[in-house]
Parts: C-alpha cells; sequence; structure tokens
C-alpha cells in the first residue's frame, strides 16, 4: 500500500481587512491508495479548504502536495489538465452544483466530452455506462435536476465525477443534504465503487457516525489543525485527544438505555484570523494548562496514532505502560 | 459559565412566580404553568388532515393525524423530508399559508378549545403567549437589522402591552441571560453572534413569554454537534423547569432518544407508528421505522454495509393509495396496495398503523403482535 496522495506541511491562508486567517495551518497527511481517509470537524474548521487546495481549486500558500510521490502544489499549465481528470470532487449540495438547464445526459456528456478519452459515437454508450454505475435509471436521462430527488441529484454528482475516471475523489459532506434512508443507499453506492475501481477517497464531514462507517482512516480537524489522525477503529477505540473526545460524545445516540456521559464544551470556536500561537482548543479545553498556550507537535502515541495535545499522557495513564513507539515517524 | 447560568437561574427564576416578581401576566397568574401538574392533557389533535392546492394539484400534506401532548411533556415526529411534520406544526401555530393550504378536517384541542375554528383575533393571544415556535434556520428567524434585545423586547411587549420599554428591556435581558447571552452583548446585531448563539437567541424569544408548548422544527439541524449538544441540552433543562410542553419535529433519532418522551413516526402525513421513547426504540414495529433504524451508521457494529430502504420517498401530491409505505416496503402484500390500514393497539401507548405486523415479526424475530 502506497500513498497515493501525500500533504506535507499544507497551509492556506486569507488575507482579510483584520489580518491573516489561517483556514488550513500546517497540515501534513498521507492518503494510502484504495482507501478512504475521513476528515471530520465543525464548520469553520477548515476541512473544506483543505480539500479545495488538494485538488488546486485554491492555490496552497505554502507546504507540499505530493501526487504519486511527484511534487504538484504549483502545477504548470500542461500537468494541471491531467490532475483535474485524475482529481475530481462531490460537493454537499448536488442542486447547486449541477446546472438547472442541464438534463442528466447534458451534465454527463459535457464532462465527457472536456475528458477527450471517448469518440463521438462512443458517448451515447459512456454515458450509459455511468448512469448504470451510479444507479439512475434510463428513464430518468433527460430530466433536469429540478425533477430529480434529493439522492438522485447526488447520484448525478458522482456520475459526473467518475466520468473522468479519477484516481481520487473528495466528498465534500455528500451525504448530509439527503434523509437518512437516502444517506445509507449514496454511502453504500459510494463504498461499492471503491471497491471496484480501486478509488481513493477524501471523505469530509462533521457526521462521526457516517465518517466511522467509510473510513479506513479519520483525521480530526480543529479550527485549520490536525489534532488526531488515526486509524478509524482505533480512533472509536481510543480516542485520544480531548477536542475528538467531546466530538464523540457530542453524537445524540440511539441507545436510550445508556445515556451518553456528555463532555460539555463551553463557548464557540474562536477567530482562526492571527490566531495566538499554542493549542487552538484550549480556551474551550477542559484540561488546558499553561503549557498548552506553546505550539502543540503531532506525535504519535500509538502505532499509526497521532496526536497534537501536550498533556496526552498524562490525561490518559494507561498510556505511558504501552510501549511510546519510536518518535521517528514524523 | 455554563454551569453558573443554570445555577443561577434555578436561584432566580424558579421563585418568581410565587414571589410576584413577574409584574408581567396579571391575567394569566390564575392558569400559569407552574398550576398545572405535569401529566394533564394540553394539545389533542384528532384526525387532522391538511391539504395544499396548486391550480388543479391537490398535496395531502397530512393526513387523519392523530396525537397528544399533556403538560410538561415532549412528543417527537419523526420523519424525512417531505412527510408532513413541518405541516403539522403550522397547523397546529394556525400559519399555514393563506393561499392555497387548507385544513381538511379534524380538530385540534389546546386546553378544551379548537384552534382550527378558533377566530384569528383569539388566536393572537395564543399565539406566543401560549404556543411559540423555535425555527430550523436562526438566521432567517431574526431580523438582521435589529439589534436583538429589541427583538426580544418588542415580541414580549407584543404580548404584555402594559409593560413599559424599560420593564420589557429588563425581562428580555433576564431572558437572554438564561440562554447564555451576556447582558454586554444584548445590543449586538444578529450577524455578530454565531450560529448557535443565534439560535439561543431565538429560542429565548420562543420561550419569553413563557408558553405551555413550544414547537420546535428542527432547532439544531442547522448547528455543528458540539454546539447541537449545547442548545439541546439547554432547551430541555429550559422547559422542564418551566414545564413547558414541546412538540419537536426532527429527522434525527439520536436526538429524539435524549430529548423526547414520546415518539410518533410520520410517512406520507401519517402517524405509522406511534408510542412512549422506550416502546418505540426497544421495539420498532412498523416496516418503516425498523428501516429507519437500520438505515442508520453505528458506532458499535462492525458490518460494512448499511441497509438502505430501497426506492424514494413518494411525492407527497401522488401518494399511492392504500398504505402510503407499501412501495418501498419488503413486507408488503396485495391488501396494502388499497383501502385503509388498521391501527394496532400494541399495549401501553404503543401503535401501529400495518397489515402485515406478524409477518414483520416473523420476520425481524420478534414475538406477534399482542
Amino acid at each position: 500500500m502506497s500513498a497515493l496522495v501525500e500533504l506535507k506541511g499544507l497551509k492556506r491562508y486569507f488575507d482579510t481587512p483584520k489580518g491573516k486567517l489561517h483556514a488550513v495551518d500546517d497540515i501534513t497527511m498521507s492518503f494510502e491508495e484504495g482507501q478512504t481517509m475521513g476528515v471530520v470537524g465543525e464548520s469553520g474548521c477548515g476541512k473544506s479548504t483543505l480539500a479545495r487546495t488538494i485538488i488546486h481549486l485554491q492555490e496552497p500558500t505554502a507546504g507540499q502536495i505530493l501526487y504519486k510521490g511527484k511534487d504538484v502544489t504549483y502545477p504548470t499549465k500542461k500537468e494541471l489538465p491531467k490532475l483535474r481528470e485524475d482529481m475530481q470532487i462531490i460537493f454537499q449540495d448536488p442542486y447547486m452544483t449541477l446546472n438547472p438547464r442541464y438534463t442528466v445526459e447534458d451534465t454527463l456528456k459535457e464532462t465527457l466530452t472536456i475528458s477527450g478519452q471517448y469518440e463521438k459515437n462512443d458517448l451515447d454508450h459512456q454515458i450509459r455506462r455511468l448512469m448504470d454505475m451510479v444507479g439512475i435509471s434510463g428513464r430518468l436521462r433527460m430530466a433536469y435536476p429540478h425533477e430529480l430527488s434529493g439522492g438522485r441529484r447526488q447520484r448525478v454528482g458522482i456520475g459526473r465525477a467518475l466520468a473522468m475516471n479519477p484516481k481520487f475523489i473528495v466528498c465534500d459532506e455528500p451525504v448530509s443534504a439527503l434523509d437518512v434512508s437516502i444517506q445509507a443507499q449514496i454511502i453504500n453506492l459510494l463504498m461499492d465503487l471503491q471497491e471496484e475501481f480501486g478509488l481513493t477517497y477524501m471523505f469530509v464531514t462533521h457526521d462521526m457516525s457516517v465518517v466511522h462507517h467509510i473510513s479506513h482512516n479519520i483525521s480530526v480537524m480543529y479550527l485549520g489543525q490536525l489534532v488526531e489522525t488515526s486509524p478509524a477503529k482505533e480512533l472509536f477505540r481510543q480516542t485520544l485527544h480531548p477536542y475528538s473526545k467531546a466530538l464523540l460524545s457530542a453524537i445524540p445516540s440511539i441507545d436510550i438505555d445508556k445515556p451518553k456521559q456528555r463532555i460539555q464544551l463551553h463557548g464557540e470556536l474562536m477567530s482562526p484570523i492571527n490566531p495566538k500561537p499554542g493549542c487552538r482548543f484550549a480556551p474551550r479545553c477542559p484540561y488546558a494548562t499553561e503549557a498548552c498556550r506553546q505550539p502543540q507537535k503531532l506525535e504519535e502515541v500509538l502505532p499509526n496514532h497521532y496526536v497534537a495535545c501536550c498533556r496526552v499522557r498524562e490525561l490518559n495513564p494507561d498510556l505511558s505502560q504501552a510501549a511510546a513507539p519510536a518518535a521517528a515517524a514524523q | 459559565m455554563k454551569e453558573e447560568r443554570f445555577s443561577h437561574e434555578k436561584g432566580g427564576m424558579h421563585g418568581h412566580p410565587d414571589k410576584g416578581h413577574h409584574p408581567h401576566h396579571p391575567e394569566r397568574d390564575h392558569d400559569s404553568v407552574q398550576r398545572h401538574a405535569k401529566g394533564e392533557e394540553l394539545l389533542k389533535v384528532n384526525n387532522l388532515s391538511v391539504e395544499y392546492t396548486a391550480g388543479k394539484k391537490i398535496t395531502h400534506a397530512v393526513n387523519n393525524v392523530t396525537f397528544e401532548i399533556r403538560r410538561g411533556e415532549s412528543l417527537a415526529l419523526v420523519g424525512e423530508s417531505g412527510c408532513g411534520k413541518s405541516t403539522v406544526a403550522k397547523a397546529i401555530l394556525g400559519i399555514l399559508p393563506d393561499r392555497g393550504a387548507r385544513i381538511s378536517s379534524g380538530e385540534m384541542l389546546f386546553e378544551g378549545k379548537d384552534l382550527a375554528s378558533i377566530p384569528e383575533k383569539e388566536m393572537e393571544h395564543i399565539r406566543g403567549n401560549k404556543i411559540s415556535m423555535v425555527f430550523q434556520d436562526p438566521m432567517t428567524a431574526l431580523n438582521p437589522v435589529k439589534r436583538i434585545l429589541t427583538q426580544v423586547s418588542a415580541v414580549i411587549r407584543l404580548h404584555n402591552p402594559e409593560l413599559s420599554k424599560r420593564e420589557a428591556e429588563d425581562r428580555a435581558i433576564e431572558m437572554l441571560k438564561t440562554v447564555g447571552i451576556t447582558p454586554d452583548r444584548v445590543r449586538d446585531y444578529p450577524h455578530q453572534f454565531s450560529g448557535g448563539q443565534q439560535q439561543r437567541v431565538v429560542v429565548a424569544i420562543g420561550l419569553s413569554c413563557n408558553p405551555e408548548l413550544l414547537l420546535a422544527d428542527e432547532p439544531t439541524t442547522a448547528l455543528d454537534v458540539t454546539i447541537q449538544a449545547q442548545v439541546l441540552d439547554m432547551m430541555t433543562e429550559l422547559i422542564r423547569e418551566r414545564n413547558t410542553a414541546m412538540l419537536l419535529i426532527t429527522h434525527n433519532l439520536g436526538i429524539v432518544a435524549e430529548t423526547c418522551d414520546y415518539v410518533a413516526v410520520l410517512y406520507g402525513g401519517e402517524i405509522v407508528e406511534y408510542g412512549s421513547k422506550r416502546e418505540v426504540f426497544k421495539n420498532p414495529s412498523h416496516p418503516y421505522t425498523i428501516g429507519l433504524f437500520g438505515a442508520l451508521p453505528d458506532i458499535n457494529s462492525e458490518s460494512t454495509r448499511l441497509k438502505p430502504i430501497d426506492g424514494i420517498m413518494p411525492e407527497p401530491s401522488d401518494l399511492p393509495a392504500g398504505c402510503k409505505f407499501h412501495t418501498r416496503c419488503p413486507y408488503a402484500t396485495e391488501c396494502c396496495m388499497e383501502g385503509p390500514v388498521p391501527v394496532v393497539e400494541l399495549g401501553g401507548t404503543h401503535r401501529c398503523q400495518c397489515h402485515n405486523l406478524d409477518a414483520v415479526r416473523a420476520a425481524t424475530g420478534k414475538e406477534a403482535a399482542v
């Protein structure tokens, strides 16, 4: 298993009248081929900006993006079209991202034509193939977006992304706007497609139970920074960062017999404009101390389990017994 | 900060009505919330049907819905988009659109009076005073060009015309304090607040006149999970202290489990299953309810595939005959396709609208219906 996409110290700042807004701050992450990396966090934590920066919808301020081992941080005019083919995105609201005057056929045909991978007389067959793949029945071929339900629109959005035969797909909250019963259909579809084509997903969401279901690895972001990253099962079995713990405890549970011990977070997110050095979660963290004002480093506390918290060993006593892995990997 | 707020409130608010610190509401003192026992009947909706007409197209948004809410209790209306849950709330509050919407049958008895037939003048007194509503999106519920103090005190003055501007503002500040907005921020505009704080302001407006029934339409859907948890905890705490009843509209079963006493599951404008939280969550009986629970990704389960409900929700303007769910139901038989569906009593308050309960139970490994 090798990394398809790697990020090294990626930063994306925005200029605002009040100063620099640190939307994405020093993110190091790798996306293993054929696997799903779930990126979770609340609104404003920079997860969508990160996604858009990776697929070159925005230019990074600093850092590196590697694709198949090659530096593509600032692609040349020649490289960009190829990258765009390989890296696609599925948006949250398929209604806003589909052309309201394009039928399903038009939408798919446009993308297929741009890709230049197919002969003109082959397009018809390709459109049918895509529609089959994402489960849109043939009778909806001439339907406009407003005639489709939310789930079907999202299927068109997925079909459009697949038209380029991509390797890497960013799914930016693809199921948040859908009803529960439809949400499950789309998640299953995404997982089936991954299996069939060996796709690599970056799955951006705020829904912890969805991300648990679909991801191999999970990264938790808070105000532009990575606070914890680990294999999905491991993260739920042993949550280490105080913010991840709070996030998990905040999910309303359907188990009425086991009322959850909720970790109450006080206050709201601080401003990402000119943030002070040090842990950005500290103002809301119940365990914050003086030491938290120092910049935090992502540290491998368990195999493949990285946490950015200086008190992590103190707060999780059982950790110190487990042999600390050689702190080399980062 | 939060503990401080609640302890302050517990000390402060409880004593108020008896000590006469509430100069407002003189006419309501005799039926003040505190004097009513919990569990007394407050709202009874019988066979409510609402339809929307657009040209020749008639949409049956709500069909024969029956439920009741008692004082201090909360009922959740659960369902997916287009199932009619918001229409129920609008009908209760009397804010269905003037044109095109019609209550075609049924009654809504609130403290013995039928909300469907009382004159608008009387409804104005009930709305906001006795029944109030919290909407989903705080930014559209608040006026963007007015300071929040102005907005909250305007509501208080509207319903208590005897109060001076100053008194109303004092009470608004007090109310905002209980939802966690500090006095130094009350003169800010809505856009200066975060989504969670905006929703707190909306809740403050909803509760500012001490209503007996709060309608909450997806109150936390627009918020992040940790903020959602804060706002939900605050809301449940406040209504519990004030013995306010709540009708919570949501699609999130987790929220239902954490906040409500009773659950009504809506599909195609009908209540397909009703019961106490325990009855429905421990023993979901309607195929749709079972499907909803099955479709949720579960953190504690190891299975890799979700079990979605096949097909899509039928258009409310084009509902199938018979059981509305039969087009998507794995247990549907001939008899489901037309005619009314019997309501089966399952003991306690639990009832379910289905022809084939025995088959469903056999298939899901539960004992036969009582």
